[in-house]
């Protein structure tokens, strides 16, 4: 056993020895132990390099608020975890840790030269250089700060652990598990509220586990924990969560968990879980979360082997292993003084209580005195001697203002003990108030603006027993407020330490000057110098304060520092603290990873993919996909070492001299029904629909109210009071929601229901000129003849006995069905459309070919050839309007005298000079050759192919004042040299329109 | 003003630091200025820079209600790239751009302008054709903007998954090298120290409570937290607050204001080169010079003015960012914050006279002002000074909404089809 | 996650809901006789409330209706939820 390792006490397990590596360096640690205590009882306190000046750092302190002893976490490649605070890593058999921000190695390190340059570097030096010669901070500068900054290295390998979400209500949500949390769950609990408990640590006692001497309702602390969370346990609407943090607080009573679950593991099952993100809705939170000890500041104060004496009684009672052997004590309350004690019993030596404090309670002085403990009083602290650990306190002692050079107190820890910060980060995350309590010099929650409560040392409750009973009263109140009433019990208890004194700011120095490498701020080097620099360069809001010499922006945010350096900037500018304020509490309250944000969104479940029933016959039949919002939809089907273009001409070719099979399912379907269908369509889109014939269809395109178009789309009339309304595959949920907004806000006089169909239906089509013959054989109850089914058809009946809608429609230009067949019977459908239709030439076609032959007949894709700023006559559809309606969505907007212009975009079609010259979409246009940038751009491609059969390139375009360009020549600016393109017609083929008619 | 540089550092380390002096001074308000600025964000400070660097005007005040740059300057991702798609969009931020370009000299403060690169990356058919439409508006434009292949795209960002099995592949990015980041703070501090040596007051803590106008309708005065201050020419710059400053002079905007919120990670070293954006996974990454890896994505969905947001934004957000880049999921959030962002209609802003003779306004920046800052105060100090907009801003006026004129850059990217 | 009271299923998460603006600015009966200023305030003009606002919500995870909403901007406190059609809601104290 090390010699830093007391015989007995402590919460470890020694019966179980743990092997452990630091730095490639082998040790042995126990169970219980956390990765800093296991080394401190090694002897080890050197465990990380600061960020600027990269100074050696021992650990500071025993739980959450580290922000020295940082390591990097390796399990093995892919789950290496950087900057985690070895005073929260739980020791596991061959954990593998290394130190950071170090090179070669933590006592040799490079960039230590920083410290010896540090007068050159204060805060903010790099706003005001590197400046010259202008681009040397991108080529040179940066470069350099980014290697030396940043702490730990990333991970490098995609990160396999799974993570976990679950969402949890509870009447109250305590946060915190030590003293005060767990009276205040007790009370809660015995009133019949449902309960959840969590605590970050791995253990439930928070200051409870740090105290063996302690006593409660007459048992010891230990006893009445175990049994308290052993009655909590047995409480069947109490969850107790360990390891789990409480990291932010968000509107309505939301709170999020962080637990971790396998870190702790020597080997975690194969898939476990590693966090779980709980998503809390709480009627009542009750916070007690503790308070933090403040750090002393005086030159020197950062030398590993210098902690806060509240870690020193931590490692002391719940490791068992103290930290040094000579130790001299800094204080400036009455807590330390146990620990010194304590510290004496457990066999150290207790060099001196320097105390900063003129006046002692006596008792203490007395109890000193009597262990033979020299005290100090009215002391400071001048200076440390050693290099990679403490050797020696330089004491001074402060006479009024004087401050006068004492003695070096030779030893090698120095615990140190500021008072202690109430933990208000939840509850000011929650936007409650905070109030200043100048008696306790400490901000503690104020006015709540949510359902909170505070309990215990978080908000200025010191001392075991009112700890306990401000815990079982707040308890009590937070389960009455949830609608549980309860009586509230008090608690007897005793403890050692006492709970007096605390100081802010720095330590005087002499001359009332700040002191050399007085640190406020450890992991960010900030030092009182900075902080003066600060405010003598104008910088005196406490936020600036801290932005420009980042105090407080370190990993631990601040717990440690926040508050010496608020009050050394309200004593530089002689205000009271609390009219400097407080920076902002941001979540998380420790730094939570990514990883549980994410959860179970990953891979196939981080947004779901929608597939058609005809997917799986895609797939099987050699369709490459493409996304199409969520959708996956078949682009093309290439035979036998096709590529896209191959595939594509052929599928062209095919349709346009026998027959395609296509699957449009993913097209939006909104089934509208009721007395006043038309009239609602009528007032909602461009198109008239009163006239519309049952059995009959229209193409119809809605506007915003701003005019321009949002979607398009066939709508069939069913019935008089039925209509089947079409839209875009990105469009349907957008439309389906615009629809209910107006029916439901605005025109609450029509009766009319809609009913989103878009996955009831398969949707079929079959387009070509032998459509018709591929599809009668299979059909029951339907004239498919030009004469009975015309252009735009529609009618009900059934293929293959199972219920079709059938649309006579075409987006390919060539005749066309559309088979609507339940989405169940889609694949049985589609695969004897295809079976009847291989004596006709059938092929499937993809969206691709789909894209290449509605081109050829000019017909837009909204989104590909409209963009949000064109209106429906700039799309060339002004026929659609139907003039004489009084309103529609969007006419007020089309009247505005700038929809009118003739220099609008407007959709024409372009054909190359060169007919093998595909343009590329979204190409620019100009009409006029070799110009220069800035050009005078006057439209762009928005559709662009090869046809193969009219054997040579087509596009689509906008264009300003388009249609009056009608056989101009325009010119297309490409790296290359400018591409001639003629204006043309939109419509490349078939325009008189007799095959789509056949 | 104080030069800096690295001999003045050294020089006055050398006595420890004792005599530098404010970078601003706490200016008090005087009763009157030639002009007022309202908002002391990177846009206000820079607008006063401008007012009185290049047209003169230096009895003029900056009015911050609390600390300069504690708005949306201090609180966003700090991406700067000017790929816009339209030519009025691609002009103003293509001006701004080429200001970064020499600001740190300009003002003589390092306002760390780092041409990393923006990369945006393109997931599906319809991503690409909207990259390639940016790109080749960009070219003909001057805009710098080139597309990568995956392959690319990857070497240009080592750490982006290209395999074609994961939801959203990389089918290729539009790339702007003279994208990339700056120091937000520096932005904010740079041109007050500036301001500040021209004679600009920069007055923190002083809240507009009201304007006075003359018989004619015209800006006399504005109230204020801390007194009466008399002038003829007030440009509000409030972002997020500008509706209700706007309230006060009975000007109404077509502006809405949204939670945003951000976050960073824990620093580590550097592990990411660039700036790379999503559109349809809808998230941002960079990394800061600190080595923080800072991510942002989209707006709350309700209207606040509270700085904060729900926690499903952030999971979002970061499930985007773990998909694209797997092996950050064991980073860990450091901080998170929100600030409010107001949006116009076409999600373009405006920089523009308004109604009230010697009112100006330059707002509606959404989630992109930061990128423009220093054309953006350049352009308005030179419409407040001449009571006329700069050819740049002129089509970023109110009256576009009324007549139909909108510079929707969304809507150009518009949904899949 | 905001929790909100759909006036028709009860108190829901926010993730079942999709926001719908500004409240209570209804579609002109007849905009063909606005001028252009008139219409442009429709479409766009909104108060963007720093205070209380109403708003719309559509429980489009559920129900799928529209409602109304009365929420604090400054502290996102929701004050009241009220019927599409039914009067803003007079809170306590008398303030709209």
């Amino acid at each position: 056993m090390s010699a830093f390792r007391t015989a007995t006490g402590g919460r470890i397990d020694r019966s179980r020895v743990i092997e452990f590596e630091f730095d490639g360096v082998r040790y042995t640690g126990l169970a219980g132990d956390t990765l800093a205590s296991a080394l401190l009882a090694n002897g080890v306190h050197l465990m990380g390099r600061s960020f600027k000046y990269h100074r050696p750092r021992g650990v500071l302190g025993a739980g959450a608020e580290e922000p020295n002893a940082l390591v990097g976490v390796w399990r093995d490649e892919a789950r290496y975890t950087p900057n985690l605070r070895a005073t929260t890593v739980e020791l596991y058999a061959g954990l593998k840790a290394e130190s950071q921000n170090r090179s070669p190695s933590l006592t040799v390190d490079k960039g230590s030269v920083n410290s010896l340059l540090s007068p050159f570097i204060p805060a903010g030096f790099y706003y005001k250089t590197f400046m010259w010669p202008k681009g040397a901070w991108k080529s040179l500068y940066e470069p350099a700060i980014r290697e030396a900054a940043g702490l730990g290295r990333a991970p490098r390998l995609a990160d396999p652990d799974r993570y976990g979400n679950r969402h949890a209500h509870c009447d109250v949500l305590v946060i915190g598990a030590g003293p005060a949390g767990i009276a205040a769950a007790r009370a809660a609990a015995a009133a019949g509220a449902s309960v959840i408990l969590c605590d970050e640590q791995a253990e439930f006692g928070g200051s409870l586990l740090a105290d063996p001497t302690a006593e409660i309702d007459g048992q010891p602390a230990a006893q009445w924990l175990a049994a308290s969370l052993a009655e909590l346990s047995a409480a069947s609407r109490v969850t107790l969560l360990g390891r789990t943090t409480a990291f932010g607080y968000f509107p309505h009573n939301h709170v999020g968990l962080n637990q971790k679950l396998t870190d702790h593991l020597d080997k975690p099952a194969e898939g476990a879980i590693r966090e779980r993100l709980w998503q809390v809705r709480a009627s009542q939170v009750l916070i007690a979360q503790g308070a933090i000890e403040r750090p002393l500041v005086f030159p020197g104060n950062d030398l590993p082997g210098i902690l806060l004496a509240s870690a020193a009684r931590t490692y002391l009672n719940r490791y068992g292993v103290r930290v040094g052997e000579q130790i001299a004590v800094v204080t400036a309350h009455d807590a330390a003084y146990q620990t010194a004690f304590e510290l004496k019993a457990a066999g150290a030596g207790i060099a001196v209580i320097a105390d900063v404090r003129a006046d002692v309670d006596a008792a203490l002085l007395e109890q000193a005195a009597g262990l033979g403990i020299t005290v100090r009083r009215a002391a400071t602290v001048l200076g440390t001697t050693g290099k990679l650990r403490v050797t020696g306190l330089v004491l001074g002692s402060v006479s009024g203002e004087a401050v006068q050079a004492g003695d070096t107190i030779a030893c090698d820890a120095v615990i140190m003990s500021g008072g202690f910060t109430p933990s208000v980060h939840l509850h000011s995350q929650s936007r409650g108030k905070l109030e200043w309590q100048p008696a306790l010099g400490a901000f503690v929650p104020g006015e709540a603006a949510e359902a909170t409560l505070s309990a215990g040392a978080c908000r200025g409750v010191f001392g075991l027993a009112a700890v306990l009973n401000d815990g079982a009263a707040q308890g009590a109140a937070a389960a009455t407020a949830a609608g549980h009433g309860a009586g509230v019990r008090t608690y007897q208890a005793s403890e050692a330490a006492r709970h007096g004194g605390g100081f802010l700011g720095a330590l005087p120095q002499p001359g009332g000057k700040p002191g050399k490498k007085a640190f406020l701020d450890w992991q960010n080097d900030v030092t009182t110098r900075d902080i003066a620099l600060a405010i003598r360069e104008g910088f005196v809001s406490v936020e600036h304060v801290k932005r420009y010499t980042t105090n407080g922006m370190a990993t631990d945010q601040g717990k440690t520092s926040n508050m010496n350096a608020l009050a050394l900037v309200a004593a530089t500018l002689g205000k009271p603290i609390p009219e400097c304020g407080l920076t902002t509490f941001r979540m998380p309250y420790t730094p939570v990873t990514f990883g549980s944000f994410a959860g179970y969104s990953r891979g196939d479940l981080f947004e779901p993919v929608r597939r058609t029933a005809i997917h799986d016959w895609a797939r099987e039949h050699g369709a490459v996909f493409e996304d199409v919002g969520a959708w996956k939809r078949a682009r093309y089907f290439p035979r036998g070492g096709e590529d896209m273009h191959e595939a594509v001409n052929r599928e062209c070719i095919a349709l346009r001299h026998g027959c395609g099979i296509f699957d449009a399912s993913t097209l939006g379907k909104i089934e509208v029904v009721g007395p006043d269908a038309a009239t609602f369509l009528e007032r909602l889109y461009v198109n008239s629909w009163a006239n519309l014939k049952v059995g009959r269809s229209r193409y119809g395109i809605l506007c915003r109210e701003d005019g321009f178009v949002y979607d398009d789309g066939v709508i069939a009339r069913l019935a008089e009071d039925r209509f089947h309304v079409t839209t875009t595959t990105g469009g349907a949920a957008r439309v389906y929601a615009f629809m209910e907004d107006y029916l439901q806000t605005e025109w609450q006089d029509l009766r009319v229901w809609l009913t989103s169909i878009t996955e009831q239906y398969s949707v079929i089509a079959v387009q070509g000129p032998n459509a018709r013959r591929v599809l009668e054989p299979l059909i029951e109850g339907v004239d498919l003849s030009a004469t009975a089914l015309p252009h735009m058809g529609v009618a009900t009946g059934r293929i293959l006995g199972v219920p079709m809608r059938l649309f006579r429609v075409s987006f390919t230009g060539e005749l066309g069905f559309e088979v609507n067949v339940p989405a169940d019977y889609g694949r049985a459908v589609w695969e004897a459309i295809f079976a009847s239709g291989e004596s006709h030439g059938i092929v499937p076609y993809g969206t691709e070919a789909m894209h290449v032959l509605r081109a050829e007949k000019g017909y837009i894709i909204v989104g590909q050839e409209t963009d949000g700023t064109l209106t429906p006559d700039d799309a060339g559809l002004g026929w659609a309007i139907g003039r004489q309606k009084a309103d529609f969505v969007g006419k007020r907007s089309l009247a505005r005298a700038s929809m009118q212009t003739a220099d609008r975009k407007q959709l024409v079609g372009l054909r190359t000079v060169d007919p093998a010259v595909v343009l590329e979409e979204g190409a620019q246009i100009v009409d006029s050759p070799g110009q220069t940038p800035p050009m005078r751009l006057i439209g762009h491609v928005t559709s662009s192919y090869h046809s193969a059969v009219l054997g040579h390139s087509i596009a689509l375009a906008v264009v300003r004042g388009g249609r009056a360009r009608l056989g101009h020549t325009l010119y297309v600016p490409m790296p290359e040299g400018d591409i001639p393109v003629t204006v043309t017609s939109t419509v490349f083929y078939d325009a008189d329109g007799a095959r789509l008619h056949g | 003003m104080q030069r800096y540089s690295a001999l003045s550092i050294f020089h006055r380390g050398l006595s420890g630091h004792e005599s530098w002096r404010p970078q601003w001074r706490r200016a008090a308000p005087k009763a009157a200025y030639d002009a007022v600025i309202v908002g002391g964000g990177g846009h206000g400070l820079g607008t006063a820079y401008y007012l009185a660097s290049v047209h003169g005007l230096t009895n003029i005040a900056v009015l911050e209600k609390g600390w300069v740059g504690g708005g949306n300057t201090g609180r966003n991702t700090t991406i700067i790239r000017s790929n816009y798609l339209f030519d009025e969009s691609a002009a103003l931020y293509n001006h701004a751009l080429k200001l970064w370009e020499d600001l740190s000299q300009v003002l003589n403060y390092n306002v760390m302008y780092s041409a990393r690169g923006v990369m945006m990356l393109a997931h599906n058919v319809h991503d690409v054709q909207v990259a390639k439409r940016h790109i080749h508006a960009n070219r003909c434009n001057g805009v710098d903007n080139e597309w990568l292949t995956p392959e690319q795209a990857k070497e240009f960002c080592p750490p982006l998954n290209i395999s074609d099995n994961i939801r959203y592949p990389v089918l290729g990015a539009a790339l702007q090298r003279r994208g990339g980041t700056a120091r937000h703070d520096a932005v904010a501090w740079g041109y007050a120290r500036a301001a500040d040596a021209l004679g600009v007051d920069i007055i923190e803590n002083c809240e507009v409570t009201g304007f006075r106008k003359d018989a004619h309708g015209a800006i006399e005065a504005v109230e204020t937290s801390r007194g009466l201050i008399t002038t003829r020419k007030v440009g509000v710059v409030a972002a997020g607050n500008t509706s209700a400053v706007m309230r006060l002079a009975d000007v109404r905007l077509p502006l809405e204001s949204f939670p945003l919120q951000a976050l960073v990670s824990e620093p580590v070293k550097p592990a990411f080169p660039c700036v790379v954006m999503s559109n349809t996974i809808h998230a941002y990454i960079s990394q800061s010079d600190k080595g923080e890896l800072v991510i942002g994505a989209g707006t709350d969905a309700y209207t606040s003015y509270t700085q904060r947001g729900g926690l499903h934004i952030n999971t979002h957000t970061l499930d985007a960012i773990c998909e694209l880049f797997p092996m950050f999921r064991r980073m860990q959030m450091l901080r998170n914050w929100g600030g409010i962002v107001d949006v116009t209609p076409d999600r373009s802003p405006i920089i523009a006279k308004t109604p009230v003779k010697g009112l100006y306004v330059n707002c509606g920046w959404g989630t992109g002002g930061f990128k423009a800052t220093p054309g953006s105060a350049h352009v308005f100090a030179h419409t407040i000074a001449n009571d006329e907009p700069h050819p740049i801003n002129a089509p970023f006026n109110i009256e576009r909404f009324r007549d139909g004129f909108l510079i929707d850059e969304a809507a150009a990217a518009a949904v899949a089809h | 996650m905001l929790q909100i009271q759909c006036p028709y299923c009860g108190v829901r998460p926010e993730s079942e809901f999709a926001y719908g603006g500004e409240a209570h600015i209804a579609r002109p009966t007849d905009p063909s006789t606005l001028n252009d200023d008139q219409w442009a305030e429709f479409l766009y003009m909104r108060t963007n409330t720093k205070g209380v606002h109403a708003e719309r919500w559509r429980h489009a995870r559920g129900c799928n209706r529209f409602f109304n909403a009365l929420r604090d901007t400054t502290s996102d406190r929701f004050l009241a939820f009220y019927r599409t059609g039914e009067p803003r809601p007079v809170l306590a104290g008398g303030k709209p």
